[in-house]
């Protein structure tokens, strides 16, 4: 926990004197890779991130978007890997705490948490099945105390994670434009710290998240309470519709220190601060320690004296704790003091904006050969296979994960989890749909396009309900930036998703950095995670039962791209082969034409193709609808390749269309307008689910059973293993 | 005619109830922080769902000792309907005010899923629109939902009539499949599954005409005309 000879060096000449300790504390938190992204900022700024429905204001944590009739949504992602590897339950738990307090912090309620798990191999790695349930039950246990509905996300099994694991976290807030707490403060105005008391628990997070994960550190891992969250979502809501809040920040990595000096250094003002009037949990906590104590659920606010009786009364009626820690000041400088003792006094800009570095880079080693292929052992009975890859931790249905999340409460879910991406109902008549995709597997082939493909994956899940991607939201996570070959993956993943983002004009309205995700084999896979955010103005597509006799189409062409497939890495265990590619312009013409289609009332359902490909994508519809389907694989459209390459490909772009017979004629004129690639390939009907080639049955399924299976494996596998 | 829901710390459920009453079935309703005393103009009590006091002790063990409590007591007196729903039913059963315990789901997970209800009292305040044995698809979403009884207290409620619902199917190793419950004069209804969330075609992905008409009921009941 101290910062490096360099950074000291700097700091010392910055100040013109040797730091005090609570001063080297501060500035070790604030100058962590974590809080100060002193690593990738420089870079970060290639993101598009500006827009028509984008609205910045200074000192915000999350990003807000214009929804319309004086509505606005706010967004953020964040992750807790580090702690949730230590203590997957309190670690998942904190997560959700923290970027909740995100949203609250813009003065909008949160509406929606979504959240992205990736472990170890749990059918091998009994520790990864640990931490798997415990950070689901954290995830859990937080969000549906809080009456926060978690409607979203996605979980992944993969070596690389190890005796590690990934949880990210994205939230949702929804509120009016004219509530929006728009920061500011001046000379006189009172620093308030209000909510759950200061303790020794998660000293030292952000340090501990900005290292490699030698030792286990339970201390810097934070404890949950939602309980006083929930107290505080309310007594905040509250104290905004009263007016009584000048400027806001939560409290997350760095504690007070990042809190106080970035709210000091955004708003160009300085805070005098005492750490005696800081309500604490134990009575002998230094000021060192108060600084840099990552407790939870607290935040700050800059409020005036008039105001704070009105603040305080709302704090009574919520019973939690508001201390008047400090004021504001005019001289840019941040004054710690404990009594009349002065422990530090910085310049807050010092503090607040490490020196950003320009790490080398270099392609990794490893790629050189990775996209050739070895020869595969041939699959003898496809049919027997497809119930295994069905019941493979990846491919099985999440039920069991999502179905412990309160996805009603708020009663805003119009179309429910276990779709390719949940849709709320907002107050002006319009719907939100969100989803987060991430695939290491294919960013670990090819950086850059297996970005790009996250990005496009998303994009395509919120547009089979009807929505319009509007906003993306990044989670960068890779391994030590100190090793060239991982940053040249980083900035490969940042430049995939920039291209990506101009192109489709989606403004990148909020990310996080995680860097020094290493397991003790090595760094994790490249794993950038993105959230999309789409927007509905008239009615989303509601799925419709299917009956017998309906067709099924396919848009978008099935390539020879099989690196990090499914298929390729859990049948076969292997790693390797070219993986899929976005080409922009069929990604933009396919959005497009299946917007259209879903705008013009023709279909009954739209299904994104993406793990697994078209052999589990066509599964999962027949196994949701409980129907049977026949599909001629020769039908197909793209190259011509072999049966199994056009079983298990993930190429991008493509959609799965249901619609009734009698729209087809319809539907060809639309897309042959739209000159998008498609063909008619099935129709369903019958008990069985069938992949047909030449009049035979390649895989032939019962549905009742794929189902049972489809549902049950991962539940079994969690609470049976 | 004004309905009142009753605010704990750490209710969640209450916003959505409020906007069914208001939005949806035009009622007069108003929240009540569970510090402060009800009116006697109150017409009916809603306790919403939530995790009041973070579920610490027990669910709903410490809400049911809330200052609002006595009054909620005298009016049940008084036979004013009186509704809780999920933890507002746990805390109607910590008041003592119904009967029996809830406890973990047998799966010991939180479970969040729709299933669907039978209707086994429909002379209730709460379900006088509704047919006997018709089914209702609600959603649930607790960890404490695995109502308990002993076997004679079983008997009795079976005598007096007090199932208010049962599961069409087992969903947590509730006593007898049972989802509700009322007291012996059926004025204080308890229920684990939502109808807050199952009664607008919007956010009911089966159908909402039975769950509507639960409210529906209550409206006939304090005598407001539709």
């Amino acid at each position: 926990m101290s910062l490096e000879p360099q950074e000291l060096d700097d700091l010392t000449s910055k100040i013109g004197r040797k730091p005090t300790s609570t001063e080297l504390q501060i500035v070790a938190a604030e100058w962590s890779e974590h809080c100060s992204y002193k690593s990738s900022k420089k870079h970060l700024k290639m993101l598009p991130m500006k827009g028509p429905l984008v609205i910045s204001e200074k000192g915000y944590d999350s990003g807000v978007l214009d929804v319309g009739d004086g509505y606005v949504i706010t967004a953020h992602i964040e992750s807790h890997n580090h702690p949730s590897a230590v203590e997957p339950y309190g670690g998942a738990a904190t997560g959700v705490g923290g970027v909740i307090r995100d949203i609250l912090s813009a003065g909008t309620r949160p509406i929606a948490i979504f959240d992205g798990l990736r472990f170890g191999d749990i059918e091998k790695d009994l520790q990864a099945r640990w931490l798997f349930k415990n950070a689901v039950t954290g995830i859990a246990d937080y969000g549906n105390c809080l009456g926060i509905p978690t409607i979203g996300g996605e979980v992944e099994f993969d070596e690389c994670y190890s005796n590690y694991a990934l949880v990210d976290v994205a939230a949702i807030g929804f509120g009016k434009k004219k509530n929006l707490i728009k920061n500011h403060a001046k000379k006189g105005d009172l620093v308030v710290l209000l909510g759950g008391s200061t303790g020794r628990d998660g000293i030292g997070g952000s340090q501990f998240a900005s290292d490699s994960l030698e030792s286990e550190n339970r201390s810097a891992v934070q404890i949950p309470d939602p309980f006083i969250e929930k107290l505080i979502i309310e007594a905040i809501l509250e104290a905004r519709n009263q007016n009584l809040i000048h400027a806001m920040k939560d409290l997350g990595g760095g504690g007070l220190s990042c809190a106080v000096s970035e709210t000091a250094d955004a708003l160009s003002i300085g805070i005098e601060m005492d750490v005696n009037k800081v309500h604490t949990r134990e009575s002998d906590m230094n000021p060192d320690e108060i600084m840099v104590s990552e407790s939870q659920e607290r935040m700050l606010i800059v409020t005036n004296n008039d105001k704070l009786k009105k603040l305080d009364k709302i704090c009574k009626k919520f019973r939690i704790t508001c201390s008047v820690i400090g004021h504001v000041t005019s001289n840019n400088m941040m004054h710690v003091k404990k009594g009349k003792k002065t422990c530090a006094n910085l310049p807050t800009d010092v503090v607040a904006n490490a020196t950003l570095l320009d790490r080398p880079s270099k392609k990794p080693a490893y790629l050189k050969n990775i996209e050739k292929e070895k020869k595969l052992k041939p699959i003898l009975d496809y049919s027997k296979m497809m119930m295994k890859f069905i019941s493979s931790p990846n491919i099985a249905s999440k039920i069991w994960v999502y179905g412990q999340y309160d996805h009603e409460v708020g009663i805003r879910t119009v179309v429910k989890p276990g779709m390719d991406s949940s849709v709320l109902r907002l107050d002006n008549g319009k719907f939100l749909a969100a989803k987060i995709d991430g695939n290491p597997k294919h960013c670990y082939i090819n950086p850059r396009e297996g970005a790009i493909g996250c990005f496009e994956e998303a994009c395509r899940n919120v547009v089979c309900t009807g929505a319009k991607p509007i906003g993306m939201l990044d989670h960068l996570q890779f391994g030590n930036p100190e090793n060239p070959e991982i940053f040249w993956t980083f900035l490969e993943s940042l430049k995939g998703l920039t291209d990506f983002a101009k192109y489709f004009e989606i403004p990148c309205v909020g990310g996080k950095v995680s860097l020094y995700n290493e397991t003790p084999s090595g760094p994790i896979k490249p794993t950038p995670i993105i959230g999309i955010l789409g927007l509905i103005d008239k009615t989303p597509l509601y799925s419709q039962k299917i009956t017998t006799g309906n067709c099924l189409v396919i848009i978008g062409d099935t390539k020879n791209e099989m690196g990090g497939s499914e298929y390729f890495e859990y049948i076969h265990k292997f790693v390797g082969g070219k993986c899929p590619v976005v080409n922009f312009q069929e990604s933009k013409t396919n959005m497009n034409i299946v917007l259209d289609l879903i705008r013009k009332d023709l279909l009954k359902t739209v299904h994104d193709c993406s793990k697994g490909g078209l052999a589990v994508a066509v599964s999962e519809i027949c196994m949701t609808h409980q129907i049977g389907c026949n599909v001629s694989l020769e039908k197909v459209p793209g190259p011509k390749l072999d049966v199994d390459r056009i079983l298990f490909s993930e190429s991008h772009s493509r959609y799965l269309l249901v619609l009734e017979k009698k729209n087809t004629k319809k539907l060809e004129e639309l897309l042959k307008k739209s000159k998008a690639s498609y063909k008619m390939i099935g129709e369903f009907g019958g008990e069985n689910i069938r992949f047909n080639k030449e009049n035979k049955h390649v895989i032939d399924l019962r549905v009742d059973k794929a189902q049972k299976t489809w549902f049950n494996s991962l539940r079994e596998l969690v609470v049976h293993g | 005619m004004k309905i009142g829901v009753i605010v704990f710390p750490g209710s969640n459920c209450d916003r959505d109830m409020y906007h069914v009453l208001t939005d949806v079935f035009k009622l007069d309703a108003e929240y009540f922080w569970h510090e402060k005393g009800l009116p006697k103009n109150i017409d009916a009590v809603i306790l919403p769902g939530g995790f009041s006091y973070g579920d610490r002790l027990r669910s709903g063990a410490i809400a049911a000792h809330s200052p609002i409590i006595k009054d909620v007591k005298k009016m049940a007196e008084k036979g004013i309907p009186i509704l809780g729903v999920c933890n507002g039913f746990q805390i109607l059963v910590e008041a003592g005010l119904l009967p029996g315990a809830l406890l973990k789901n047998t799966s010991l997970n939180f479970m969040c899923k729709w299933t669907s209800l039978i209707v086994e009292n429909n002379k209730t305040p709460f379900t006088n629109k509704l047919k006997l044995h018709q089914k209702i698809p609600i959603p649930i979403a607790n960890g404490e939902g695995r109502y308990y009884v002993d076997d004679e207290t079983l008997k009795k409620l079976k005598k007096k009539n007090q199932i208010v619902f049962r599961y069409s199917e087992v969903v947590n190793g509730s006593s007898d499949r049972i989802a509700g419950v009322c007291n012996e004069d059926g004025n204080v209804v308890g229920m684990m599954p939502h109808p807050e969330r199952a009664a607008e075609s919007e956010i009911n992905p089966i159908d909402n005409k039975p769950s509507s008409l639960i409210f529906e009921s209550l409206l006939t009941t304090i005598g407001v005309k539709n």
